[in-house]
Formats: C-alpha cells, structure tokens, sequence
C-alpha cells in the first residue's frame, strides 16, 4: 500500500480533472433529463393517441435497452448520421462529452417521466374533481392541489434514480469521456498500483454516493406529505 | 434504414451464437448464459444477506446493511475492474475475463436481489411467524417452510426484474472483451467500419426483444400472483 505515489502531483491532477468531469457529466444529464421527464409527462398527459404512443415507445425502448447500447447508439450511430459540420461542432466541445450527456439525459427522461406519472396517478381523481367544483380552473387545480402532492411522492423515486445517475456516469469511460473510472484505468496503467489507484477512485464514488443517499433522506423528510 | 436487414443476414451467426461452431460461444447465447448462471449463483447469497437483515440480530444485520449500502454506492464498472485487475493479482494465475464478469455481477446483484427478497419477507403478514411460532416451530422450519416460501413466490416478479437487470448489466462485458453480444457488435462495427448505426441498431433491437418480453412476463405474474394472493384473503 503505497498512497503517495497515487496523491503525488501528476496523478493528483488526473483524479481531480476525473471528478471534475464525472460532476459535469452527472449535473448536466441530470438537468437535461428532468426537462425531458418533464415534457413527456405532459406530451402523455395530453391524451392524444399517436402521441401517447411515441412516449410509450421512447420509454421501453430506454427501459429495455443497456444503457451502454444507448451510448454507443449516441456516439458512433447518430453520430455517423449527422451532417459533418454538426459533428465538427461536437468534436470541438469534446464528443464523447457531449454524446454521453444526451444518452444519459434521454435515459433517466425516460424513467422519471414514469416516476412522475406514477406521482400523478397516486392521486384520487376525486381531488381533482373537487377542486373543479371549488371553481378552479384545470391549471389552477394543477398548480394548487394536485402537484403539489403528486412531485412529494415521486421523490424518493427520484432521489433513488439520481444514484442510480451518478453511477451511470461511470460507462462513459466507454467512450473515452475522461471521467473516474477511465481516469482510474489510465492511472493504473501509468503506476501499475491497481489496488491504491482502484481504492482512492472507489471511496470518491462512495462518498459522493453516500452523500446523495444522505441529501435523498434529507430531501424526503424535508417535504414529505403531511396529512392529517 | 438502408442495408441494416443486410448487415443481419450476413452476421446474424455474430450476433446469436458467436464464433461457435468454430471458436468460442458468444453473442446473444453467451449473455444469456452469463444471466442464466449469475441469477442462480445469486441467489442464495441474497437470501442469505435478506435474512441477516430481517433477522434482528444486530451483528449479522449490521454487516449486512454495510455490504449492501457500500456496494450499491460503486458503479458496477469499477466492482468489474476491482475483479478484472485485482483478482489475477491476488490469486496468482490469470483468469478468465467471463470469469470475473460473473463474479463482479454475482456480488452487485446480490445487493439489489437481497433487497427485492428482504421486501417480499418483511410484506408477509406478522401472523405467519406468530402462528409458526405459537405451533412450537423453532427458526429453521419457520424460516424455510413458513416464511421463504411465499415470500420467494410473492417476489418472483422481483426477480424476473432483476434478471432482465443481469442481462443489460452483462453488456459491460464488452469493456473487458467477454466475448457477449456487444462485444460481437462492436467487432462487427470494426470489420463494416461505415454502418455503426446500423449495427448498433441491430444489437438494440436484440436486446429490446429479450428485456421487452421478460418485463411483459413479470408484469403478467405480478397480476396472477396479485390475483391469488387477493383471492386467498378473507372476505
């Protein structure tokens, strides 16, 4: 066990240039893909046939698909499809970057759409209906009775899938995006010290796993629905 | 898309069976394999961290809870590099790629399966123990004959779920060049050079049949057992 050749300056840099980009990768899909969730639980929501029909789709195909598939699908399929200058444009910002960013996005759109949805129909219609009959409006009865309710019991579903991102993040190495895990191979093959480098990368993960375990306790307690 | 049918017709052996007949089994045959073997090799390893868990006694459960909440704080990635690189180190004698994958798979979906198992024992009703109990049961047939019994039969959808979990999960495989489906994909990909989407579409649409009707399956056993278990209670 030898940490001080893993902490020294060079591979210091490297670890953090890693985190670094595991962070990025993690927020922006995050982001991203709550946007997406949002938009196709409201495109569901509408009720109009074909359309009902494409989210159906877009969510088995990310549900029942590996997500390193969806990657490569991102980065050597559509890739392969799009005009030269488009794929300039993403070079010059880091394609396996911008590629994995998506995949990951329109994977956990897909899976929180359904945690939404499940939120919504948790809720008894008669609210609604009530609410109706009080005079508010439907978006009014959205905004002030039902999703007020339906996003508190979507969110230890989540939270969960939140992890459940973080950790995806790490198939990007994949596709060569310099995150920890390609950084953990890079650096134990410069040093050969596999279990120091593969420890150090590791507790990085558990911490940052712990700690959005520990914010997901926080959160759901935080904003649990209290009925009386 | 143009060529993809053909890109099918002239690989289809890559993508089902591997090099076979002449070489190693691989493909679509040797994920499900890799599944079929990593779900029975789990399994007892989950039931056995489910009931350390739901045992009471704090240090078996203690130990339990740890392995489970560290495990699941890794990436499955890092545990098959852990495997890949560390174990040829510590045993002496270089192992085989599929080797590891099973064994890096075993001990993750052991977390996730103990968790789907410890649910079905903590769904029982109270007065299964009980009544076991007041019989004069000691904990062996209580546990065996009265409480793992229906709670395995109330999870199988659990664990239908977790199986189709295997079978995306061993598509990491091809990081460490196990010879499964992706990894024929990707060497498929390097031979055609042009048609990445439509190769990649293929093994897509491959592994969108298998895991599609596994979850159409567990969705039509939870119901059957919905149906019994509604069925079985009083009125």
């Amino acid at each position: 066990m030898d940490l001080v050749i893993i902490f020294s300056e060079q591979y210091r840099a490297l670890i953090l240039s890693g985190l670094q980009t595991t962070l990025f990768l993690f927020v922006c899909s995050w982001l991203l893909g709550m946007f997406l969730a949002v938009v196709l639980t409201v495109l569901r929501a509408l009720g109009i046939p074909p359309v009902t029909w494409l989210c159906v789709a877009y969510v088995e195909y990310h549900r029942n698909v590996p997500a390193l598939i969806q990657l490569f699908i991102w980065y050597f399929g559509i890739a392969s499809l799009l005009p030269d200058s488009l794929n300039d444009f993403a070079n010059d910002h880091g394609a396996e970057i911008v590629f994995s960013i998506i995949a990951f996005a329109c994977n956990k759109a897909a899976v929180n759409s359904e945690e939404f949805r499940s939120g919504l129909r948790a809720i008894p219609v008669t609210q609604m209906e009530a609410a109706r009959s009080m005079g508010l409006s439907y978006v009014g009865a959205m905004r002030w009775v039902i999703l007020p309710q339906a996003w508190r019991l979507a969110l230890p579903a989540l939270m969960g899938q939140t992890l459940f991102l973080f950790k995806m993040t790490s198939i990007a190495a994949a596709v060569g995006a310099g995150e920890l895990t390609y950084q953990a191979r890079h650096i134990e093959n410069m040093t050969f010290r596999i279990f120091e480098t593969f420890s150090i990368i590791t507790a990085i993960y558990v911490v940052g796993s712990f700690l959005l375990m520990w914010l997901g306790a926080w959160v759901g307690h935080t904003f649990r629905l209290r009925l009386k | 898309m143009i060529g993809t049918w053909d890109i099918f017709a002239q690989n289809w052996r890559y993508f089902l069976i591997g090099e076979y007949p002449a070489g190693a089994l691989g493909g679509f045959a040797l994920t499900v394999i890799i599944a079929v073997v990593c779900l029975i090799l789990t399994f007892p390893s989950a039931v056995a961290v489910a009931l350390a868990r739901t045992s009471g006694i704090r240090w078996l459960a203690w130990p339990a809870l740890g392995f489970v909440y560290l495990v699941r704080s890794v990436p499955l990635l890092m545990v098959i590099f852990w495997a890949y690189f560390l174990a040829p180190v510590i045993l002496g004698f270089p192992i085989d790629p599929l080797v590891t994958l099973i064994a890096a798979i075993c001990i993750y979906q052991t977390t996730y399966l103990s968790e789907v198992i410890r649910g079905g024992i903590e769904g029982l009703p109270k007065g299964q123990t009980e009544a076991a109990r007041a019989l004069g049961l000691g904990w062996v047939p209580v546990t065996f004959r009265v409480v793992l019994p229906q709670a395995l039969y109330n999870v199988l959808p659990g664990m239908l779920n977790q199986f189709t979990m295997i079978i995306k999960e061993s598509s990491l495989g091809a990081i460490i060049s196990v010879s499964e489906v992706t990894f024929m994909a990707m060497r498929v990909n390097n031979v055609l050079i042009t048609r990445p989407f439509q190769v990649f579409a293929i093994l897509g649409i491959g592994y969108f049949i298998l895991c599609f009707s596994l979850s159409k399956a567990s969705e039509y056993l939870e119901q059957r057992i919905q149906r019994r278990r509604v069925a079985s209670q009083p009125a």
